[in-house]
C-alpha cells in the first residue's frame, strides 16, 4: 500500500504549532485583562456596596461618614453633562458636516482635521489649564457649572468630530448621487438622506464621548470645581461639585469610612457609564439592522 | 436630422490635467435613444455625466468647449446646476434607491422642488412609465431595499420621470442586471424615447444594436464614429469602429 498523501508533513506541522502558540497567547492576554478588571469591581463592591443606600444616594457631604452621601455631586454631574451636551453636540456635527460635505479638499482643511485628530489626544489636564485661562478668568464665569461645561465642551469637541465625519463619511455617495440627480440642493441632500443614515452613528461617538466627560476629574479640579458642596446648583453660573470629585475627595482623607464611600460612589459612576455605553450599543445595533 | 437638443462643441473635459476626453464634437437629437460605447476607460461616463453636471461633485474636473442645451451654454455662470439636474436627469449604473418606501423614492424629487399636482398621480404615472406600476402598486408603503435588483433599477427610472425631465442619462443601466431584466429595461427604452430623449452609455454593443437609433464610439477619449446605429455597426467608416463593433479588440 501507498504512503497516505493526507498525511501531515514536517513542515505543515510546524506551521500550525505556531498558529496554536499564537492563539494561546492572544486568549491569556484577554483573559489577564479581564481579571485585573473582575479584581477592580470586587474590591470596588466588597467595599461599597455595604455603604450604598438611599441615605447615600440622597444626602449631601458630611464629616460624619454614615451621614455623608453624593446628593450635590450626583445633581452637579447632571448639570455638567447636559449643559456639556448642549454645547458640544451642536457645533461638533455641524463642524463635522461642514467637514465632510463643504468643506473645499485643500491644505487648509487637511491642516484643519489633523488638527482635531491630534486634539482628541491632548491630555484632559491642558484643557482644564485653558478652561481656567479662558472662561473662569477671562471670562470671569469663576467655578461655575458652565465654565465647566465649556471646559469639558472642548475636550470632547473632537471626539464627536471624528466620530460624526466617520458616520457621514460611511454614506455611500450613490446616495448623494440619486438625490442630486433629481434636483436636490447640497442642503437637501443632506437633511434628507445624509444626516439620517449618520445618525446612529453619531449618536453612538456623542453617548461615548459624554461618558468620557462624565468620569473626567483633572480638568475640573484644575478649574476649580468644589470638593464640598452642601447645595445643589439652581443655575448655570452656580458653583458645583461633580462624581469624580466628590470620589477624589474622599480618598483623600485619612479616615478608611470614607474609602468605602468612594467605593460606593465609584459603583454609581460605573453604573450611570454602564447605562451609557449599553445606549450607545443598542443604537449602533438598531442601526445596523435597518 | 432635427435640431439637436444637446450638443457638444469642441469639448475637453480633464481630471487635475489629465483629460479623459478629447475635443468631442457630438449632437444629441431629440426624442431619439443614443448610445455611447467604447472599451473601459475611454472617457464615455465622463462624458455622459458633463450633461448633467454630475462632473461637479469630482474634485479637479476642468471643462473646455462648450455644451449646449437647446443652443444654451450648460456651464455658463449664470447657470444652476440645480436646474440643469431638473431637466436632465440620470439613472446610475448600480441601482440607488433611497433608504425609503417606494413612495418616497418617486415622490421626493417632485416634492422638494415644489411641482404642482397630484403626488399620487404624479408616482401612479412615473411608476406605469417605468414598467413597475402593477408590481408594486398594493406595497408601495414598503422599503425599496426589498425590491429585486431588477425592480430596483426600474425604479430608479421612475424617479427620474416623475422630474418629467426632457433628457435622461442612464449609465449602463443593466451591467448589474440579469439577462431578463435586462430585457424588461430594454423595452421600456422604446417606450419611453416617444417622450423623452435617451442618452445611454453601454459596454454591451448588442445592447447598443438592439436599442439605440445613433451611436456613438468612443476609444481613449476622442469621438471615433459617430452616425445612425445602422450604420455604425453595418457599414463603419473608421477602422477602428469595425474592429470593436465586431470583436476584435476590447
Amino acid at each position: 500500500m501507498s504512503e497516505n498523501p493526507l498525511n501531515v508533513g514536517q513542515q505543515l506541522a510546524r506551521r500550525q504549532q505556531v498558529a496554536m502558540t499564537f492563539r494561546i497567547f492572544c486568549t491569556g492576554v484577554t483573559f489577564f485583562a479581564m481579571a485585573i478588571l473582575a479584581i477592580l469591581i470586587y474590591q470596588v463592591t466588597s467595599a461599597g456596596a455595604g455603604w450604598l443606600d438611599w441615605q447615600f444616594l440622597t444626602s449631601f457631604p458630611s464629616r460624619f461618614p454614615e451621614k455623608a452621601g453624593i446628593k450635590s455631586a450626583f445633581v452637579g454631574t447632571l448639570w455638567l453633562v447636559s449643559l456639556t451636551a448642549l454645547f458640544a453636540i451642536p457645533t461638533a456635527v455641524l463642524a463635522a458636516i461642514y467637514l465632510e460635505e463643504y468643506a473645499p479638499k485643500n491644505k487648509a482643511t487637511i491642516f484643519i482635521e489633523i488638527n482635531i485628530a491630534n486634539l482628541a489626544g491632548v491630555p484632559s489636564i491642558v484643557y482644564g489649564i485653558l478652561g481656567l485661562a479662558i472662561f473662569v478668568r477671562f471670562f470671569g464665569l469663576n467655578r461655575s457649572v458652565i465654565a465647566g461645561a465649556l471646559t469639558m465642551s472642548l475636550l470632547i469637541l473632537p471626539v464627536i468630530i471624528i466620530a460624526s465625519k466617520e458616520a457621514i463619511r460611511a454614506v455611500p455617495s450613490s446616495l448623494r448621487q440619486a438625490a442630486f440627480a433629481v434636483g436636490a440642493t447640497r442642503w437637501q441632500v443632506v437633511s434628507a438622506h445624509v444626516l439620517p443614515s449618520a445618525i446612529p452613528g453619531i449618536l453612538t461617538g456623542v453617548i461615548l464621548a459624554l461618558s468620557r466627560a462624565i468620569g473626567e476629574t483633572a480638568p475640573l479640579i484644575m478649574i476649580g470645581a468644589l470638593t464640598y458642596v452642601a447645595f445643589l446648583p439652581e443655575g448655570p453660573m452656580d458653583e458645583f461639585t461633580a462624581l469624580p470629585i466628590q470620589i477624589f475627595n474622599w480618598t483623600a482623607r485619612p479616615q478608611e469610612e470614607f474609602h468605602e464611600l468612594a467605593a460606593a460612589g465609584i459603583i454609581v459612576l460605573l453604573a450611570i457609564l454602564l447605562v451609557m455605553n449599553a445606549t450607545a450599543v443598542y443604537i449602533r445595533y438598531r442601526g445596523s439592522k435597518k | 436630422m432635427s435640431k439637436p437638443i444637446l450638443q457638444t462643441n469642441g469639448l475637453t473635459i480633464s481630471y487635475s490635467g489629465n483629460p479623459a476626453v478629447r475635443n468631442v464634437t457630438l449632437p444629441i437629437p431629440e426624442k431619439k435613444i443614443t448610445a455611447i460605447i467604447g472599451p473601459s476607460g475611454c472617457g464615455k461616463s465622463t462624458l455622459l455625466r458633463s450633461f448633467n453636471r454630475m462632473n461637479d461633485f469630482v474634485d479637479g474636473v476642468t471643462h473646455d468647449g462648450k455644451i449646449l442645451y437647446r443652443e444654451h451654454d450648460l456651464y455658463a455662470s449664470n447657470v444652476d446646476p440645480v436646474e440643469v439636474r431638473l431637466r436632465i436627469g440620470m439613472v446610475f449604473q448600480k441601482a440607488n434607491p433611497f433608504p425609503k418606501s417606494i413612495f418616497r423614492n418617486v415622490a421626493w424629487g417632485p416634492e422638494i422642488n415644489g411641482m404642482e399636482g397630484d403626488i399620487n398621480h404624479r408616482v401612479e404615472t412615473a411608476l406605469t412609465q417605468a414598467a413597475l406600476w402593477d408590481e408594486v402598486s398594493d406595497r408601495l408603503g414598503d422599503s425599496a431595499l426589498n425590491l429585486s435588483g431588477g425592480q430596483q433599477q426600474r425604479l430608479c427610472i421612475a424617479r427620474a420621470l416623475a422630474m418629467e425631465p426632457e433628457v435622461i442619462l442612464m449609465d449602463e443601466p443593466c451591467s448589474a442586471l440579469d439577462p431578463v431584466s435586462t430585457a424588461h429595461i430594454e423595452d421600456l427604452l422604446f417606450i419611453l424615447k416617444e417622450k423623452y430623449t435617451i442618452v445611454i452609455v453601454t459596454h454591451n454593443m448588442q445592447q447598443a444594436a438592439r436599442v439605440s437609433d445613433y451611436t456613438a464610439f468612443m476609444e481613449m477619449g476622442n469621438l471615433v464614429e459617430y452616425g445612425e446605429t445602422d450604420q455604425v455597426f453595418t457599414r463603419p467608416k473608421q477602422k477602428r469602429t469595425e474592429e470593436y463593433v465586431t470583436g476584435r479588440f476590447g
